[in-house]
C-alpha cells in the first residue's frame, strides 16, 4: 500500500500534499536522469581527450540514454496520471483539493465548472522521493526528487533539445582547441538544469540553479580569448548574481514563513509544503509578497526579463548550439519554470485570481513588447533570435502573472522546439558564410541552403504563430488565459487582464513582421557575402529536421476544448497530464476559448506579415533591381526622412540605453549625460507610425511609444553620478591593494564587534 | 580541570599568530602565522571538548588539520609563482588591486 504524505511534523491539520512516495520504479528513481550527464560531465573531463571523437560520443551517448528514460518516464506518468493504484489516496487528496480550492479561491465562483477538466477524486500525484542530506535544529535538510507533470514535461524537451544539440555541435564545433571542455561543459549544463527540474526543495533548487548559471558563464565564454566573448560571459555571470540575490532572499523568507505555520519545526524547504501551506491561506500574505517579488528579481535575471535582460543578446558571443541550448532549454527557461514549481507561492503573493494587473504580468507584458521593438533593429541573426526570445519569455511570464499557468508551460514546450529550430538554423547559415551579419554577409541563401532555408522557415512561422503550427496554439492559449476579452465574448480566466492581451495582440503583429524581415534579409535577395556558402552537412540538418518536425506537430499536445471534428480524448492532453490538481498547487481557473480571439489574432499575425513583406519583397527588391545590387533596406526610409523616427531607431539601436545606465551610471558613476533612458508615450509618435506603417513597416515599429527624454533624467542622472563618484573616490583610500592592510581591517572590525557583544551581553 | 591555562594559551597563540599575519612582510611567514591562529583555535576546541567530554571538537580540529593542510600548499604554491613572477615575496609589494 502506498503512503499518504501529509505535512511534517505535528501539523495540526494533516493536509495531503497530493504528493506519493509509490509510483512506478522509473518515477521514483527520476534522479538517474540529470544523473547520466552529470556522469557524462565527470566521464569526458577525465578521459575525453584520450578517446578517438574527443568525448564527444560519450556527451552523446550519455544524453542519448538521459532521453530515453525521459521518454520513459514520461510514459510512466502518463500510466500513473490516469491510472495510479492507490484509491484512498486518491480521494484523501480529491477531499483536500476540493477544501483547499475553496478556502483560498474566493471570486471563483465558477471554480467547478471551469476545471471540470480535472475530475474531483482524480487528482495528479507528484511522486516524490528524498533521501536526508543532514539534520540541524531537528530540521531534516533533504534531496530528493519530485515528479510530477511540469517536472516530467521538462525533462523531456531538456533531454531532447540537449541530445539533438550535442549531435549538431560534433559538426559545428569541429576542430575546436577546447572541443573535449565544450562537450563536457555542454553535459554538466544540461544535467544541471535536468537537477533544477526534478528538485524537491528550493535549496536544491537554488544550488541547481547556480551551476546552470555557471555553466553558461563557461559556455558563453567558450571562446574568451576575444575581449567581448569574455566581456559577453562576465555580463551574463554579473547580471545573474544580481536576480540570484532575491532568489536566496526568497528562498530563506519563504524557509522561515513555512516554519513559523508547521508546529514544532524551525523551517521547511520543501516545495510541496511551501505551496500547499501558501494555497491554505497559513501562511503571511506580506512574508508571500515579499518572498515573490524577490523570487521575482531572481526570474527577471535568468529569464531575462525586463530591466534584467541586457545579458542575453550578448549572450550570442558563445557558440550557436550553446545559444541554442540556452534559449531552447536550459537557461532562460529556468526562471519560467521556478513561478510555474512555486505557482502557489506566486498565486497567493501577487492576488492572480481575480486581479486585473499585478507585477509579474507587467513586467512579462512590458518584457514581451520591447523585446519584439529591439528585435526590428539587428544586423546579428542571432540577435534577433535572442530579442525574439526575450519576447516570448515575457508571454511565458505575462501568462503565468495572468493565471494562464498551462498556457505558460504549453509556450514553454512549443518554444523550446521551434526557438532551437530557429538558432540552430541561423547557425547553420552562419557555418557557411563565417559570419551572423544579415545585412552585408547574408542573403540568397534559399538557393544554396534549402535545408536550412525550409526549417528556418517553418520554425519562423511557428514562431509567427500562424495556423496550424506550435506557436498558434499555445499563443492563442495565452491570449484565452488573459481573460481580458470583454471585446470578445467568452469567459473565464482567473481575472480581466485586458491590458495584457492588447501587449499581447501587439507583440504578435511585431513578432511576424520581423521574422519576415529577418527571413527576407538571410534567404531573400541576392548573398551580399564572400566565398561561395553551401548547405550543411546531415549532423547539422537532420537535428533541424526533427525539430521543424516538431514546430509542426507539437501544437497538437494541446487542441482547446470543444474543437470541432476532433475527438474529446485529444483535447488538452498537455494540460490533462502537466497541469497539477493537487493541494500543492493553487486552484486557478481555465478560460473557455474563443473563435473570435483566434481569428483576431491570426488576422493581426497575417497583417504583420504583410506589411513587413511588402516593404521586402515588394519595395526593396524593386529597389534593389534599381540599383543594380542586393539592398537591405530602401535608401529613403523612413529614418532619413523624419527627424523623430530616427531618434526612435536610434533609440532602439541603442536598446532603449539601458547598458548605458548600468555600465555608466550604476556602475561607472562618472559618465552621465547620454546614459539613462525614460519613457514618454508620445502622439506624434503613435501619428508618425500610423503614417508610417504603410511606407515602412520595420521602421515602424522603431518609434512605437516611446521617446528619450534627456532634459528631465540629466538632472538625476548627473547628481547621482556625482554622489556616487565622490562616495567612490573616498572608499578607494582604503582600498591599497595590500592584503595586510585588509587583515587589519578584518582583525580590527572583529574586535570592535566583539567589544560590542561584550558590551551588550 | 584547568581550562583557563589552555584558553589562555591559545589566546597568547592567536595574538602571536595576528601579530605575524600584520607584520610580517614574507609571505611564507605569514602562512605560518595563518596555521599559528588556526592552533590556536584547534586548542581551543580539544580543550572544551575535554571539559564537556564529547569528541565534536575533537572532530572539527581533525578537519580543521585536514583544511589546514590544504590551505598551506595552494599558500605555498602561490608563493612560489609569486616568486617566479616577481622575484621576490613581498606582501608589501603586491598591490595591484590598489584602488
Amino acid at each position: 500500500m502506498t503512503e499518504l504524505l501529509t505535512l511534517a511534523a505535528s501539523t495540526a491539520t494533516g493536509l495531503p500534499l497530493g504528493i506519493t512516495e509509490g509510483g512506478s520504479w522509473l518515477l521514483r528513481n527520476a534522479w538517474l536522469i540529470p544523473f547520466l550527464p552529470g556522469l557524462s560531465f565527470v566521464g569526458i573531463l577525465f578521459f575525453g581527450k584520450r578517446m578517438p571523437r574527443g568525448g564527444s560520443e560519450l556527451g552523446v551517448a550519455f544524453v542519448g540514454l538521459a532521453f530515453v528514460l525521459s521518454l520513459l518516464t514520461a510514459a510512466a506518468w502518463i500510466d500513473h496520471r490516469d491510472n495510479f493504484e492507490g484509491e484512498e489516496v486518491h480521494r484523501a487528496v480529491a477531499v483536500a483539493v476540493a477544501e483547499h480550492g475553496g478556502e483560498s479561491a474566493e471570486g471563483h465562483a465558477d471554480e467547478g465548472e471551469s476545471a471540470e477538466g480535472h475530475v474531483p477524486g482524480h487528482p495528479s500525484l507528484g511522486v516524490h522521493n528524498t533521501v536526508t542530506w543532514f539534520e540541524m535544529n531537528d530540521v531534516a535538510f533533504t534531496v530528493g526528487t519530485l515528479v510530477d507533470g511540469p517536472a516530467v514535461m521538462m525533462l523531456v524537451v531538456v533531454t531532447l533539445v540537449s541530445l539533438l544539440v550535442h549531435v549538431y555541435s560534433t559538426e559545428y564545433v569541429a576542430g575546436d582547441r577546447r572541443y573535449t571542455h565544450f562537450f563536457a561543459f555542454l553535459s554538466l549544463f544540461s544535467a544541471s538544469m535536468l537537477l533544477l527540474v526534478v528538485s524537491e526543495n528550493t535549496l536544491q533548487l537554488l544550488v541547481s540553479w547556480e551551476l546552470v548559471g555557471v555553466c553558461s558563464f563557461v559556455l558563453i565564454g567558450h571562446w574568451w580569448e576575444e575581449k567581448p566573448n569574455s566581456d559577453a560571459a562576465l555580463k551574463a555571470f554579473l547580471t545573474n548574481r544580481v536576480g540570484d540575490i532575491g532568489l536566496i532572499i526568497g528562498v530563506a523568507i519563504l524557509f522561515f514563513t513555512v516554519g513559523s505555520a508547521l508546529p514544532g519545526q524551525f523551517g521547511s524547504f520543501s516545495i510541496a509544503e511551501t505551496n500547499a501551506l501558501a494555497g491554505t491561506g497559513q501562511l503571511s500574505h506580506t512574508a508571500l509578497v515579499v518572498a515573490s517579488c524577490c523570487l521575482m528579481a531572481a526570474v527577471m535575471s535568468k529569464s531575462g526579463q525586463f530591466l534584467l535582460h541586457t545579458w542575453l543578446p550578448d549572450a550570442m558571443a558563445g557558440p550557436t548550439p550553446v545559444s541554442a541550448l540556452i534559449h531552447a532549454a536550459t537557461m532562460v527557461v529556468a526562471g519560467v519554470f521556478m513561478i510555474a514549481r512555486m505557482y502557489g507561492v506566486f498565486f497567493e503573493g501577487f492576488s492572480i485570481g481575480g486581479s486585473s494587473i499585478n507585477l509579474m504580468a507587467l513586467i512579462g507584458g512590458i518584457t514581451t513588447l520591447i523585446g519584439a521593438c529591439l528585435a526590428f533593429v539587428q544586423r546579428d541573426i542571432k540577435k534577433v533570435l535572442a530579442y525574439s526570445t526575450i519576447s516570448q519569455l515575457g508571454y511565458m511570464v505575462m501568462a503565468l502573472g495572468v493565471g494562464a499557468w498551462t498556457a505558460a508551460l504549453f509556450h514553454l514546450f512549443t518554444h523550446a522546439f521551434f526557438k532551437a529550430c530557429l538558432f540552430l538554423g541561423a547557425g547553420s547559415a552562419a557555418h557557411a558564410v563565417h559570419s551572423f551579419d544579415m545585412k552585408s554577409d547574408m542573403g540568397g541563401l534559399r538557393k544554396v541552403m534549402p535545408h536550412t532555408y525550409r526549417t528556418f522557415v517553418i520554425g519562423s512561422i511557428a514562431l509567427a504563430g500562424l495556423p496550424p503550427l506550435a506557436g498558434f496554439w499555445s499563443k492563442d492559449e495565452i491570449f484565452v488565459g488573459t481573460g481580458g476579452w470583454g471585446l470578445f465574448g467568452g469567459t473565464g480566466g482567473n481575472g480581466a487582464y485586458t491590458f495584457m492581451l492588447v501587449m499581447g495582440v501587439t507583440t504578435a503583429a511585431l513578432t511576424a513582421a520581423y521574422m519576415t524581415r529577418c527571413v527576407y534579409l538571410t534567404f531573400f535577395g541576392e548573398f551580399r557575402g564572400h566565398g561561395t556558402p553551401h548547405e550543411s552537412g546531415p549532423r547539422i540538418v537532420v537535428p533541424l529536421w526533427i525539430l521543424a518536425g516538431l514546430a509542426i506537430v507539437a501544437g497538437f499536445g494541446n487542441l482547446p476544448k470543444g474543437l470541432p471534428l476532433v475527438p474529446e480524448s485529444l483535447q488538452e492532453r498537455f494540460g490533462h497530464f502537466v497541469e497539477p490538481v493537487a493541494s500543492y498547487f493553487p486552484g486557478i481557473s481555465h478560460g473557455t476559448p474563443s473563435w473570435s480571439l483566434a481569428t483576431a489574432s491570426t488576422l493581426v499575425v497575417l497583417s504583420g506579415i504583410a506589411v513587413a513583406g511588402w516593404y521586402y519583397f515588394v519595395k526593396v527588391e524593386a529597389a534593389s533591381k534599381a540599383a543594380g545590387e542586393s539592398l537591405t533596406e530602401l535608401p529613403d526610409g523612413l529614418t532619413t526622412k523624419y527627424p523623430l523616427a530616427r531618434m526612435g531607431h536610434t533609440f532602439l539601436v541603442q536598446k532603449y540605453y539601458l547598458d548605458h545606465l548600468y555600465t555608466d551610471v550604476i556602475a561607472g558613476g562618472t559618465k552621465g549625460p547620454v546614459a539613462a533612458a525614460a519613457y514618454k508615450i508620445d502622439q506624434d509618435v503613435i501619428d508618425g507610425v500610423v503614417n508610417a506603417a504603410g511606407e515602412n513597416a520595420v521602421k515602424a515599429g522603431n518609434l512605437v511609444y516611446h521617446r528619450f527624454d534627456q532634459l528631465v533624467v540629466d538632472g538625476i542622472v548627473n547628481n547621482s553620478g556625482r554622489a556616487s563618484s565622490g562616495a567612490g573616490g573616498e572608499l578607494r583610500k582604503i582600498q591599497t591593494g595590500k592584503v595586510q592592510d585588509y587583515a587589519a581591517i578584518l582583525f580590527a572590525s572583529a574586535m570592535v564587534l566583539a567589544g560590542v557583544l561584550i558590551v551588550i551581553v | 580541570m584547568l581550562l583557563n591555562q589552555f584558553l589562555l594559551l591559545a589566546a597568547a597563540l592567536f595574538a602571536i599568530g595576528v601579530y605575524g599575519v600584520l607584520a610580517r612582510r614574507n609571505g611564507v611567514l605569514v602562512l605560518m602565522s595563518i596555521e599559528l591562529i588556526l592552533n590556536a583555535v584547534n586548542i581551543n576546541l580539544v580543550a572544551f571538548s575535554a571539559v564537556r567530554e564529547t569528541v565534536d571538537g575533537e572532530i572539527f580540529a581533525l578537519f580543521i588539520i585536514a583544511v589546514a593542510a590544504a590551505e598551506v600548499g595552494v599558500g605555498l604554491a602561490m608563493v612560489l609563482l609569486l616568486y617566479r613572477n616577481r622575484r621576490s615575496i613581498d606582501l608589501t609589494e603586491i598591490d595591484l588591486l590598489r584602488g
